[in-house]
């Protein structure tokens, strides 16, 4: 077996499943909050890559260092995005609060293709490309091709965000507020936390980390289209599940399965069925383990 | 001196229910007030309109903090009502199971923290300094609740007599100058609940805090209350001091039929 093809296979899925997982955190901790599969999700990442990519165009003529626009351009479009996580919340979700589920998600798809479209509109429908701004390492140079600077950024940046979110779901008030909002909703709240706030502290949350996901993947692809949000909010979507909705290990966990298992997939077998594999392992891994890999499940009173 | 709680003419009403039908409820500083009546007479509705729950339907609910002046709660959300000095437990137990002892109770201390989300997101020196003291006065609520042996513990693996000392101590952090009970005897052997009447005339004469409690065990209700409502099909029937409440016919009649006539 060739050694280097397989660790090129292995860090391209570990980059996907960072991806995914950037993505994912924000479904799931959404579900977790308020039980509520956003769906909308999607289009909040792809609003953050066209932010960026907006910015850069605005900023390349300026002539300024490329790593410089990047940063700045990540920063404008996590904070863009952010702001548009909490408005959707406001106006799509808030008033559906103490409705039927089914009808918040109805008004999450709508949401969803309402964002798609106003993108599409605003926009284009054609691939825009998306310059390449993180320089090649020099260090790199020997390794012949295995890994190249935006997958190591991916993957650094992606276990940062990791840290920095255990560190602050576990140690600090908003943290501990959204634990305790995600148990009983009610019982939070009348001991004193005021729940509009931690619900739309999740949301920029959310936004922000999906955001991100959308800003170095599209400087890794190189390209753009309104449509992007679509398929990675159901890949992440899809890791969510497999990794146990509403957990948060649990949606790392299944994107960087779901990475993997994409990345082998093609890699060995064929590129045709990129897609059918994601499924494939959700449907086996579901049919084993009904509320995913680390999802609790419910117990019945006896 | 006003009372601390004034609820007048409370009525409560889901579609053609009539839940809580007209309730005149009024505490005193320092008092400790039963309110009893049988199964499904709207006790806890009552609960739940104090604590903002529910929105009443028609009626008025007006607190007085000690040192401040008389100001109507009624609409209020459950959070602000928690922050004007309002606490309550419910009558199946309803800790945050997956977190632990100490965290449940430094919940419940959070609302009288200062500092905002920017501070818990960044920790600047004061919000570190606060949530230092807040770890503190936690400990020490637990300490005196008799529940310091636990702190590390996650609530759902606790003795079910702790749950509910726990429920009670998370309570009581929020610092509340009214303490609302929904039935903290229940499920407690005879030994758990002679201790849990121990505590309350503790919380009440250490702390200064006053208490409504829903119970059905006469004994505690009995020997530790002050006053007594009587409710029945969402109407106040009967109010005063335990003897003249157990002594009263129309209390007799809620609890045994109207056949009773011994």
């Amino acid at each position: 077996m060739d050694l280097d093809y397989f660790f090129q296979l292995f860090l391209g899925g570990m980059t996907r499943g960072s991806i995914y997982a950037l993505i994912a955190l924000g479904y799931t901790m959404v579900y977790g909050i308020i039980k509520l599969i956003n769906f909308a999700h999607g289009e909040i990442y792809m609003i953050g890559a066209f932010t960026a990519l907006i910015i850069v165009g605005a900023l390349g003529m300026t002539g300024l260092n490329p790593v410089l626009i990047f940063l700045i351009a990540g920063v404008i479009a996590v904070l863009t995005s952010a702001g548009y996580g909490v408005t959707i919340e406001r106006i799509a979700y808030k008033p559906l609060r103490n409705a039927p589920r089914l009808s918040a998600l109805i008004s999450a798809i709508g949401m969803s293709l309402f964002l798609q479209n106003y993108v599409l509109l605003a926009q284009t429908s054609n691939f825009l490309p998306f310059p390449t701004l993180i320089p090649e390492f020099k260090f790199l140079a020997n390794a012949g091709g295995i890994i190249s600077s935006t997958q190591i950024i991916i993957l650094a940046t992606t276990a940062l965000v990791m840290v920095v979110l255990t560190l602050l779901i576990k140690f600090t008030r908003i943290g501990k507020a959204m634990r305790a909002t995600s148990q009983d909703r009610q019982m939070a709240q009348l001991v004193g936390i005021g729940i509009n706030k931690v619900i739309a502290f999740t949301f920029v949350i959310g936004s922000f980390t999906a955001a991100l996901g959308g800003v170095l993947i599209c400087s890794h692809i190189g390209q753009i289209n309104f449509y992007i949000g679509f398929i990675a909010g159901i890949k992440a979507f899809v890791a969510a599940v497999l990794g146990g909705i509403g957990s948060i290990p649990g949606a790392v966990l299944g994107s960087f399965v779901l990475g993997l298992t994409e990345s082998f997939g093609t890699g060995y077998i064929s590129s045709d069925y990129e897609d059918v594999f994601a499924f494939l392992f959700l449907v086996l891994i579901l049919t084993i383990r009904p509320s995913g890999i680390l999802g609790r499940e419910k117990k019945a009173k006896v | 001196m006003a009372a601390i709680l004034d609820a007048s003419q409370v009525t409560m009403d889901f579609g053609g229910l009539r839940a809580v039908n007209n309730a005149d409820v009024h505490i005193d500083q320092g008092e400790i007030v039963a309110l009893i009546g049988p199964n499904g007479a709207g006790k806890t509705t009552f609960f739940n309109v104090i604590t903002g729950v529910y929105k009443p339907t028609t009626g008025d609910v007006r607190i007085t903090a000690p040192g401040k002046e008389t100001e109507s709660i009624t609409g209020l959300k459950p959070n602000k009502i928690t922050e004007k000095g309002l606490a309550r437990t419910f009558q199946n137990i309803r800790l945050f199971q997956n977190m632990t002892v100490l965290e449940n109770v430094m919940i419940g201390r959070h609302c009288r923290m200062k500092a905002g989300i920017a501070g818990a997101v960044f920790r600047d020196r004061k919000t570190r300094e606060e949530e230092e003291q807040v770890v503190a006065d936690s400990y020490a609520i637990l300490k005196k609740i008799g529940l310091e042996t636990f702190v590390n513990e996650l609530a759902k693996n606790l003795p079910y007599g702790a749950q509910r000392r726990l429920e009670i101590a998370r309570a009581m952090a929020t610092e509340p100058f009214l303490l609302l009970l929904d039935e903290p005897a229940a499920g407690m052997n005879p030994h758990e609940t002679r201790e849990l009447d121990e505590m309350i005339l503790k919380i009440r004469a250490t702390e200064k805090i006053s208490i409504l409690l829903i119970e059905h065990d006469m004994s505690l209700v009995m020997s530790i209350s002050d006053r007594i409502y009587v409710m029945d099909y969402g109407l106040l029937i009967a109010e005063g001091q335990p003897k003249e409440v157990r002594a009263n016919p129309a209390v007799i009649k809620a609890y045994l039929g109207e056949e009773f006539n011994a």
